[in-house]
């Protein structure tokens, strides 16, 4: 709770600072700021408390998730810097937007009550719809605005209406009464249907198999800081949402849905991976990798009980690649108007720091030893084995293989072509380079010591 | 005083709410009307909100009801931002037809 009421602070003092016009100052106060609410968020890591009659709970699960969203904001704010350098008299309203966006995902993540998971997601969505048309001279930006604000509030449209039958049939938005009423054989049968709606809602906001369609054309088009954040920060929220729910009604759910949910797991690796292979814009490509990320994330579901850990260390992996990986994009394509993949072309001879870093990252999310991606890997698919589900950890390993195609193309066309253009050095390009390091960092401490992140739950 | 829930009975509602919910998603996916297509997500959330209330009624729990304000904040809010985005989609291609927005392909 005092990291959500930290948060509100601070993006308002953000507001405040551009109106008393210390516009110079507003991006090292946001990480000075987010850096304590970090503080916050870790220093009480092991206390249990419920607050405002149960809605925010905190639990070990919600204060880590949170810390794991605030570091990733650190990261987004730092590159917002020089990424807004264009419009700079709107930079208090983009960073105070990316805090907005964090304090949907503590939300999110922390809820008690249905009331604030409702609200929770619609901070996040409606602040990512902005962010998403925020530039409004591009065409491509108003259409990926557009698109995601229609599939958006439809998959919001189902979630409510599953909320409001799961009222109907258990009387209340309390996390527990919900949990107690689901044990009472005398539960109206359509709370089921509500248990369904909602979580085809929330398969909508990971872009899941078959609802996974606007995310190429959203990531796509959105400015590329604003498909950092939905690829990181918007994806890992809506996921361990998804677990956090699936957990509460998973003694409710029939075997069927169980089956039905692991077959789209496994069908949402495969379109991914198969549909990544084939493009040739790099943010087209990571919104398809992203995609069977999720499906990977995906197996966290069906081994509730214990995947807690795994899936926090798979999101964080996936976080922190992700991050390196656009901050070099960002840096590489500043001067280009699109990101295709050609762009990279020499890229290893020109920058060889913006080339090892960037393939470190695609390394680390095709899941090579040393990087966390790997373990992440690793630790879910024990998770899925202890649980029995065979046939995800077989279907998962294939997919991995598959990855490593469309991984090492980017990788070879670093190294072994020649360069097309010079590539634009620009002095500003050190904010992307450290954020890159620093996360691609993170990724490989995690990576070489993977118990000190799991022995936190 | 008889309730007039009583009298008409819970399933009704149910059906009514489930009925409207269903215009709302075939509104969305066979109109292609940017304007036609925002109302139909108004209906969406509407069909959840009378079933909200309705509950609400029926289990006389205030709770329904004050979830139906936080709801109609957020759709408000919602719908300002889409229009929003339309009015600036408005400026570069002329129109609000969702086909014609076929910039972003792979």
């Amino acid at each position: 709770m005092n990291t959500l009421i930290a948060l509100a602070g601070l993006a308002v003092l953000i507001l405040v600072l551009e109106i008393i016009n210390l516009r110079k100052t507003i991006v090292p106060l946001t990480i000075l700021g987010l850096l304590a609410a970090l503080g916050i968020t870790f220093c009480d890591v092991q206390i249990l408390s419920d607050n405002y009659n149960n809605m925010i709970v905190e639990t070990n699960f919600s204060k880590m998730f949170s810390s794991l969203f605030i570091v990733i904001t650190i990261f987004l704010v730092a590159m917002s810097q020089d990424f807004y350098k264009e419009q700079y008299e709107k930079i208090s309203d983009y960073i105070s937007l990316k805090i907005f966006l964090l304090i949907g995902a503590v939300c999110m993540i922390s809820f008690g009550n249905l009331t604030m998971f409702f609200i929770g997601l619609e901070i996040l969505s409606i602040t990512l719809y902005i962010l998403a048309g925020s530039n409004p001279t591009k065409i491509k930006s108003n259409e990926a605005g557009m698109k995601y604000f229609l599939l958006g509030s439809f998959a919001s449209g189902f979630i409510l209406f599953g909320i409001a039958l799961i009222y109907g049939a258990t009387a209340s938005f309390d996390l527990n009464t919900i949990s107690n009423a689901i044990l009472n054989p005398e539960t109206p049968n359509f709370l089921s249907l509500g248990v369904v709606l909602v979580t085809i809602g929330m398969l909508f906001k990971i872009a899941a198999f078959p609802f996974h369609f606007w995310a190429p054309d959203v990531y796509q088009g959105s400015p590329t800081i604003t498909t950092a954040s939905m690829s990181t920060l918007a994806k890992v929220a809506a996921m361990a949402t998804l677990f956090k729910i699936h957990a509460i009604f998973e003694s409710y759910i029939s075997e069927a849905f169980t089956v039905l949910l692991i077959c789209l797991a496994i069908v949402t690796m495969f379109v991914g991976n198969i549909m990544a292979l084939k493009q040739d814009n790099i943010k087209r490509m990571l919104a398809y990798s992203g995609i069977s990320h999720a499906g990977f994330m995906m197996i966290a579901l069906f081994n509730t009980a214990n995947a807690t850990a795994e899936l926090f260390y798979y999101a964080a992996a996936y976080s922190f690649a992700s991050i390196a990986a656009f901050a070099i994009i960002i840096a590489v394509c500043k001067n280009y108007k699109d990101e295709k993949i050609k762009h990279f072309k020499g890229l290893g001879k020109q920058n060889p720091m913006m080339a090892a870093v960037l393939t470190m990252a695609l390394l680390s999310m095709a899941g090579i030893p040393i990087f966390a991606g790997f373990f992440g890997k690793f630790f879910l698919f024990d998770s899925a084995l202890q649980s029995g589900h065979l046939e995800l950890v077989i279907f998962g390993v294939i997919n991995s293989i598959i990855s490593v195609y469309y991984y090492f193309k980017v990788i070879n066309q670093m190294y072994s072509q020649e360069a097309i253009s010079e590539l634009p050095e620009t002095n500003h390009s050190w904010i992307y380079k450290t954020v890159a390091v620093l996360a691609i960092l993170l990724n490989i401490a995690m990576g070489l010591c993977p118990s000190s992140i799991l022995n936190l739950f | 005083m008889e309730n007039v829930l009583q009298i008409i009975g819970i399933e009704n509602y149910i059906y009514l709410a489930i009925l409207l919910f269903s215009v709302g998603v075939f509104g969305i996916l066979y109109r292609r009307n940017a304007i036609v297509m925002f109302m139909s997500i108004e209906i969406m959330l509407n069909a959840a909100n009378l079933l909200l209330v309705a509950f609400s009624n029926y289990h006389q729990d205030p709770q329904g009801q004050v979830f139906v304000f936080f709801t109609m904040a957020v759709a408000a809010a919602e719908v300002a931002i889409g229009l929003a985005i339309l009015v600036s989609i408005y400026r570069h291609i002329g129109s609000i037809d969702i086909d014609k927005l076929k910039n972003l392909k792979g």
